[in-house]
């Protein structure tokens, strides 16, 4: 534990201006950064002999439609020697082109490209940026908040024509997303007044 | 006058017996030389991310049986492990000796299968027959626990959901008595085997800094020799109180990753073993009926009893607005679950972070140079298992 606040604290010293905000929380570092210094940290964080975050576990997005900045990207990067993990995370508009960390870490070409295959987020500098999980020839981006979760289309095989074909999908009852707030918990407005008393 | 080679385009999969599920591998081949080799996954991609954030958290549980589908129990522990650090819950220590037990049957599941089948894909049956006789007790198990033979659906938020039926431990005991004698079978059948030995040393190779720069953990990463377990390194549950080893490689090749995983089930074994020994009486969920649902028997005598029900299984409990990420020592490495709660009863994001595909992204790295017949071979031993590579 004394260790991971002395990694913030070196890490903060270090960067100073390249980091915005930075917490601790269930024993993991969190750090919002700005978006064009992430090679610049992301290299930082893996060759200084302090910290050695040398493995990046993860890359990822989360769609926030309501936010000025939509999406936030979020890496994952893990130090075997610290035994500790940090979030690395900023703040992008829908149209933003972030660059790509696969010079620094071979294994975020994948990651890459299941973000851009998600989100339709593009990264700057990527050997190959195609999609990846989704079906040949798919449209749209499935983990965005306003991609429906029936999606667009659906695959059947069609005996009149012996071949597989797509079709825009048909449901026969619509999709029903339930609402279960209660009144059991208490009202919003008694919600929100126990919140201030946080 | 000049030769011309021209490179072979050669398509692998996506109904190859030995490409483990649906893979389809584009090979670039120099007569029998792979050149360049192009995964291309998503044939089994069920959105599993998208309906995740549709779904309350316990409904959510079911969904990660269907990731890793050989070791089902074990993605089950990293998300309710994640929903435990954000609601703070204590689990009672039966429930976590239970989890852990049970997490290592599932090591021994996967393992027993990946060791069987990478057998097959370079030419052995014998190990397959015998192993899978074992995978069908260790389910009889999962099934005698939680009513399912594969989608367990065993472990919550807070515990699991029912207490052992009587006489199980006895029989895991029994198991954990016979098993060792069946590694052996199957180790004289595989490791000191001339054919398998040719088709496995020195093949896909690993070095510790590429091991590290791919991303590569669990058998991947120790077979290369980088000693870490997140079992021992970041203990989750009460795997602190167990006495166990972590075996690691010296080479990085595909020989040296089979040993580790015989070595890893005689580890699960002993764990299984303390488990069984000191297993503690007591509760197997927390009390709380706020997050675990009440006994049947209460909910005929207690009205309180009634209304948490009728919540539980309509709303589902709510979950803080938080952002974790939490990760187990699954079968195939770091299993991870990036997790984001915004206040309400489903998950606003939930990330799962599967072994497997890093692992699978090195396909090209690992291949390059080799001949076409160590592509079964390569893949066999980086245990894929196109659940969760393609969630």
């Amino acid at each position: 534990m004394q260790n991971i606040q002395k990694l913030e604290k070196k890490i903060n010293s270090e960067l100073t201006t390249k980091i915005k905000t930075s917490k601790i929380n269930h024993d993991q570092l969190y750090f919002k950064i700005d978006h064009e210094d992430l090679i610049n940290v992301i290299i930082f964080l893996k060759s200084n002999q302090e910290t050695k975050f040398k493995q990046l576990i993860d890359i990822t997005a989360v769609d926030f439609p309501e936010d000025k900045k939509r999406f936030k990207i979020v890496y994952l990067l893990l130090s075997h020697e610290n035994n500790s993990r940090i979030i690395i995370e900023y703040s992008i508009n829908e149209n933003e082109v972030i660059p790509s960390v696969t010079s620094i870490f071979p294994s975020a070409n994948w990651m890459e490209r299941e973000v851009f295959d998600m989100y339709g987020i593009k990264f700057k500098d990527h050997p190959d940026l195609r999609r990846i999980l989704t079906d040949y020839e798919f449209e749209g981006y499935p983990l965005r908040k306003d991609f429906p979760i029936t999606g667009h289309k659906e695959v059947r095989y069609s005996e009149d024509k012996k071949k597989v074909i797509y079709e825009p999908v048909r449901l026969e009852q619509n999709y029903r997303n339930f609402e279960y707030e209660s009144p059991w918990e208490g009202t919003k407005y008694i919600k929100k007044q126990s919140k201030k008393d946080d | 006058m000049t030769k011309h080679s021209k490179t072979l385009n050669l398509n692998f999969g996506p109904q190859h017996p030995a490409a483990h599920g649906v893979l389809r591998l584009i090979l670039e081949l120099d007569g029998e030389v792979v050149e360049k080799a192009d995964p291309h996954i998503g044939l089994l991609h069920r959105g599993t991310e998208k309906l995740i954030e549709s779904k309350t958290y316990s409904q959510a549980i079911p969904y990660f049986d269907r990731l890793d589908y050989v070791a089902p129990m074990n993605q089950e522990h990293a998300f309710t492990l994640a929903i435990e650090k954000i609601l703070k819950i204590e689990v009672p220590i039966r429930a976590q000796f239970i989890r852990v037990m049970f997490c290592e049957i599932g090591r021994i599941l996967s393992h027993i299968l990946n060791i069987t089948t990478q057998a097959m894909d370079v030419g052995a049956l014998t190990p397959t027959l015998w192993g899978f006789e074992e995978r069908e007790t260790l389910m009889t198990f999962y099934e005698r626990a939680s009513g399912s033979r594969l989608h367990a659906n065993y472990f919550r938020p807070g515990g699991v959901h029912q207490d052992l039926p009587r006489g199980l431990i006895d029989d895991i005991s029994k198991f954990c008595i016979n098993f060792p004698k069946i590694i052996d079978d199957l180790e004289s059948l595989l490791t000191d085997n001339r054919i398998f030995k040719q088709r496995n040393v020195d093949i896909g190779i690993v070095s510790k800094q590429d091991a590290l720069d791919y991303s590569f953990s669990g058998v991947m990463l120790r077979g290369s020799g980088v000693a870490w377990d997140l079992r021992k390194a970041q203990p989750y549950d009460c795997y602190e109180q167990f006495d166990f080893n972590i075996p690691i490689g010296k080479n990085g090749d595909c020989y040296d990753r089979y040993l580790c995983r015989i070595e890893e089930m005689k580890e699960s074994i002993k764990i299984i073993k303390q488990c069984i020994e000191r297993m503690p009486k007591g509760p197997i969920k927390t009390i709380n009926n706020k997050i675990t649902p009440p006994s049947k028997k209460e909910i005929k005598e207690s009205m309180e009893a009634l209304i948490h029900h009728f919540k539980l299984f309509t709303e589902g409990y709510r979950v803080d607005k938080d952002e974790i990420y939490v990760a187990v020592e699954a079968p195939k490495g770091e299993f991870g679950v990036y997790l984001i709660s915004d206040g309400s009863s489903k998950p606003y994001k939930c990330k799962i972070r599967a072994p497997g595909f890093s692992h699978l992204q090195a396909m090209d790295y690992l291949i390059k140079g080799h001949m076409l017949a160590d592509v079964p071979a390569v893949l066999g031993s980086m245990d894929i298992v196109f659940g969760e590579v393609d969630r």
